[in-house]
């Protein structure tokens, strides 16, 4: 079943019709067949209307939508011989970032990234994608073992944050998310990130210090929640919407601002509505991405990934 | 391309500093209560006399405390992009910034700074807390940036000492940028062989934590200071229970493996000059061919004091002790 959006109301509403229509079909009315059609074509172009200008509080509904292909969708689709590798080696598996070696279009590489869960059972054990120290040391662990056998990393971002609790803290998920940043930026194999859905703050840049950052059309990046900005700015999380504009969160401010690299589309309607369409263009626009960088020299490539994060924000500057 | 005399030149800046005048000669620990002394206040470097209480520095009265008889020199930082964003919410960010500039008479939240430490050459980026909460936007990132490259042309290490409740939100995903930005700012310190320390101070929270503040070689924290990633009342609503006591506190951050240290702030220059001297100077002292005299050196590049400029910074070429890098 796929869960409509506030903004979608006049699409359910047509979509409910239709359905409606198909089961009148029974009764053997000739005129139905067409009414469908029509229906139909009016329901796609409203999608392709309404999807083309969202607003970016919608945008942050849509990157967020339970229905949205996850890590696991992805990864089930793309990698073959996916064997994910778990723990940190020092204190625990982490399951809101799975990580592991699989085949890429021919190429052995490391995948890591946030599975926030389709349901109940799997939004709890992955801790709905809000990883601890443990998982980013886990990853830190696995690009060391990328870097050692010169695999590619590809890392699938899609995450609210990393998680706030006592015990995070008293493990150090600051010094985690560091030392991860600070892994991205030294190992010598090339790194390509993309932003499925929810890219949130530090958790997100944790894994995402990448030579190249994709970032799917409707998928976010923020440095803070629009809720959480509008409680600290506006005083009230009801200003949620306004935050969405200032921040400037969508995956097209972020191309203007220099931090994305490359904007993959998504499906008419959302990647929740076609998710094998969906993760094609993932999968071809990755495929693009790591075939430009393969074959670089790892010393080359590791300090024009600095180079790219010095320049980045600065030509704003005129 | 001399970096240091065409890019971020040194300027001898006659510090217009806010000539303390003490608005009220009494002042109250905000955590005991007790009355204090101005006077007694500057004594015990804003430490209160009474309960230990270490309130918030401002980065002149930081650089003053760690430098050699408090003098050193500050750095002019690369011109950062104002307002990347266009950002408004009840108040426009220009406006706040101005705000900030008035009040602590500085560009932004970073201060770096150049001098001697017992004789030593050593950069220091101090963090300025009154400035919009210590926030790191592009401008603290460009400083960050700054204070490392500066710490490798000098050949001196870096010491940092953070004071900040983590990204600046009015430059969006510009301000999260930053953690990677710093990071490799630390990096090219580390690289050079260079020793890098942190001195956290209260408060340290958020993407600077999450980033540079927690790199360091060595990890020092003053006593009692608010250290931690997630804010104290996003946990609560998470756990939706009390934290335990001293949570995110220097003493809980070293139980718990997370710093080498706690000191009291009249033993952080000794603790930084003995550490610095141990990781710089590896051989017996006979070796060492000119172990620098605090007495009779001048900092290199000429040094200024909260009193002015003194006169020897003016004489004579600056550099004329080294050659050019
Ligand atoms: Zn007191």
């Amino acid at each position: 079943m796929l869960t409509f959006l506030e903004f979608e109301k006049p699409i359910a509403e047509l979509e409910s019709k239709i359905e409606e229509l198909r089961h009148l079909t029974d009764n053997g009315d000739i005129n139905i067949a067409e009414e469908v059609g029509k229906l139909q074509a009016k329901v796609d172009r409203l999608l392709r209307q309404t999807y083309a200008k969202l607003l970016p509080a919608q945008k942050v509904q849509v990157a967020r939508h339970p229905n949205r292909p996850h890590f696991t969708d992805y990864v089930g689709a793309l990698i073959e011989d996916f064997s994910p590798l778990a723990g940190d080696r020092a204190y625990a598996e982490d399951r809101a970032i799975i990580g592991g070696i699989g085949r890429f279009r021919g190429y052995s590489v490391l995948v890591v990234g946030q599975e926030k869960g389709h349901d109940t059972e799997t939004r709890i054990l992955h801790n709905f994608g809000a990883a601890k120290p443990e998982g980013y040391r886990k990853v830190q662990r696995l690009m060391q073992l990328a870097e050692r056998f010169q695999l590619p990393v590809i890392c699938l971002v899609d995450t609210a944050g990393a998680y706030p609790g006592v015990g995070a803290e008293q493990r150090g998920q600051a010094e985690a998310i560091a030392r991860c940043i600070e892994t991205c930026l030294r190992i010598k194999v090339p790194l390509v990130a993309a932003i499925i859905g929810e890219g949130g703050s530090g958790g997100a840049i944790a894994i995402a210090a990448a030579d190249r950052v994709l970032m799917l059309e409707h998928s976010i990046y923020s440095v803070i929640s629009p809720e959480g900005c509008a409680s600290i700015l506006w005083r009230d999380r009801t200003q949620a919407s306004e935050a969405a504009i200032a921040l400037r969160l969508t995956a097209q401010d972020l191309k203007e601002l220099g931090v994305a690299d490359q904007i993959v589309s998504e499906p008419i309607g959302g990647a929740h509505r076609d998710h094998a369409a969906s993760i094609a263009v993932v999968g071809d626009a990755l495929e693009t991405a790591l075939s430009e960088l393969r074959g670089q020299d790892g010393t080359t490539l590791r300090l024009r990934r600095r180079e790219k994060f010095i320049e980045m924000g600065m030509h704003t500057l005129s | 391309m001399n970096w240091l005399s065409n890019y971020v030149r040194p300027k001898i800046r006659a510090l217009v500093a806010p000539r303390e005048v003490p608005e009220n000669l009494w002042h109250k620990c905000p955590s005991c209560d007790q009355m204090i002394f101005h006077r007694d206040l500057e004594e015990n470097l804003h430490v209160c006399q009474h309960c230990g209480f270490h309130m918030r520095l401002d980065p002149l009265k930081r650089l003053a405390m760690l430098f050699d008889d408090g003098k050193y020199e500050t750095i002019e930082l690369p011109k950062a992009p104002i307002d990347p964003l266009k950002f408004r919410d009840q108040k426009r960010y220009v406006d706040r910034l101005k705000e900030a500039q008035a009040k602590s008479g500085n560009a932004d939240a970073i201060m770096v700074a150049f001098g001697r430490m017992n004789g030593m050459e050593v950069v220091i980026a101090a963090f300025d807390f009154r400035f919009m909460g210590g926030s790191m936007g592009v401008a603290v990132g460009e400083g960050m940036l700054a204070a490392a490259k500066l710490a490798v042309l000098q050949d001196a290490p870096l010491v940092v000492v953070p004071a900040s409740g983590g990204a600046r939100m009015q430059e969006g995903i510009l301000s999260l940028m930053q953690m990677p930005r710093t990071v490799i700012a630390v990096e090219q310190v580390k690289e050079a062989g260079l020793p890098y320390i942190v001195v956290l101070t209260d408060p340290t929270t958020g993407g600077v934590t999450a980033s540079f503040a927690m790199l360091g070689d060595i990890q020092i924290a003053e006593k009692g200071a608010q250290i931690g990633f997630a804010g104290a009342r996003v946990i609560e609503d998470t756990i939706r229970e009390t934290l335990p006591e001293g949570f995110q506190r220097s003493e809980y951050l070293l139980e718990h493996g997370m710093v080498d240290m706690v000191v009291h702030r009249k033993d952080l220059r000794p603790a930084l000059v003995r550490l610095l001297g141990l990781l710089r100077y590896r051989t017996p002292a006979a070796e060492v061919v000119s172990l620098p005299n605090p007495d009779h050196e001048i900092p290199k590049l000429g040094f200024e004091t909260a009193a002015g400029p003194t006169p020897t910074s003016t004489a004579g070429d600056p550099h004329s002790s080294r050659p050019e890098p």
